[in-house]
């Protein structure tokens, strides 16, 4: 089976899902992100779905999915990229992704994230 | 009802093919890039309820014209448990499998006409038409 590549960027792990998924390579990639956040102990996770022309309640459980245990293991996800076609029928289908965070593109994506370390890194600073 | 072409959905490819037939024939009708994502979407849904609670089945796919208005006719049916009780099946959130539970009330949002025929022991039939 085909798997989608996470690559590491600094601190985060980009996902860049260029293909209409099967339902069986979207629950590997849950697994892979798991596996990969807890073995490079990455801060972040970035899902770039510029590329996706659909998203079902099954990708959207994934989303939430991968969101939900990436909290878990101390590391913030941020869906990138959605297209508007795709935004407006998340909502009519009920799916409004709650708890997850979102951007427009990658480079802001990645400011979200680096404004979260930064206030943490501040909150450190101020307790000592 | 006749005509129209018949597809297997036997597997998770399969939800994947007539995903991508949907869009290629929404695109065709000249369906908005919101439409065809709409239609889509929802013949997802039905696809994958058709295999993951029905055991797998069959849409079929017919382009209506009817005067000036151009439409897309989905019919999905399978041979599994049935649905006992329709409304409950329609309600946000309610699921027996691994979903959210927004397939059917998801589908029905996103389609312009919706009916379901099912009987418990003889399968479940779900029919969605979206306008152009």
């Amino acid at each position: 089976m085909n798997r989608i590549p996470i690559l590491r960027l600094g601190q985060a792990l980009l996902v860049t899902i260029q293909v209409d998924m099967h339902d069986e390579l979207a629950l590997a990639l849950e697994e892979d992100l798991t596996q990969k956040i807890w073995a490079t102990g990455a801060r972040g996770v970035l899902i770039d779905i510029s590329a996706l022309e659909v998203v079902d309640s099954f990708i959207g459980r994934m989303l939430h999915a991968i969101a939900s245990v990436s909290r878990v293991l101390d590391a913030e996800t941020v869906v990138v990229g959605m297209r508007p076609a795709v935004a407006i029928t998340l909502v009519e289908l009920g799916l409004e992704l709650p708890g997850i965070r979102t951007a427009l593109d990658v480079e802001r994506g990645m400011a979200l994230l680096r404004r979260r370390d930064d206030a943490e890194a501040e909150g450190d600073v101020e307790r000592r | 009802m006749s005509g129209g072409d018949l597809r297997e959905i036997r597997s998770s490819d399969d939800v994947v093919r007539v995903r991508q037939e949907v869009r290629a024939r929404a695109q065709a009708l000249g369906f908005s890039l919101v439409d065809q994502t709409k239609i889509v979407t929802a013949a997802s849904e039905l696809a994958r309820n058709a295999l993951d609670y029905g055991g797998g089945g069959t849409v079929r796919l017919t382009e209506l014209r009817n005067g000036g208005r151009s439409g897309l006719r989905l019919e999905f049916e399978d041979q599994g448990p049935g649905i006992a009780d329709v409304e409950q099946a329609l309600r946000d959130g309610f699921t027996t499998g691994r979903g959210l539970g927004l397939g059917l009330g998801g589908a029905r949002r996103l389609s312009n006409e919706f009916e379901l025929v099912s009987q418990p022991g003889r399968g479940t039939r779900v029919t969605i038409t979206r306008w152009k």
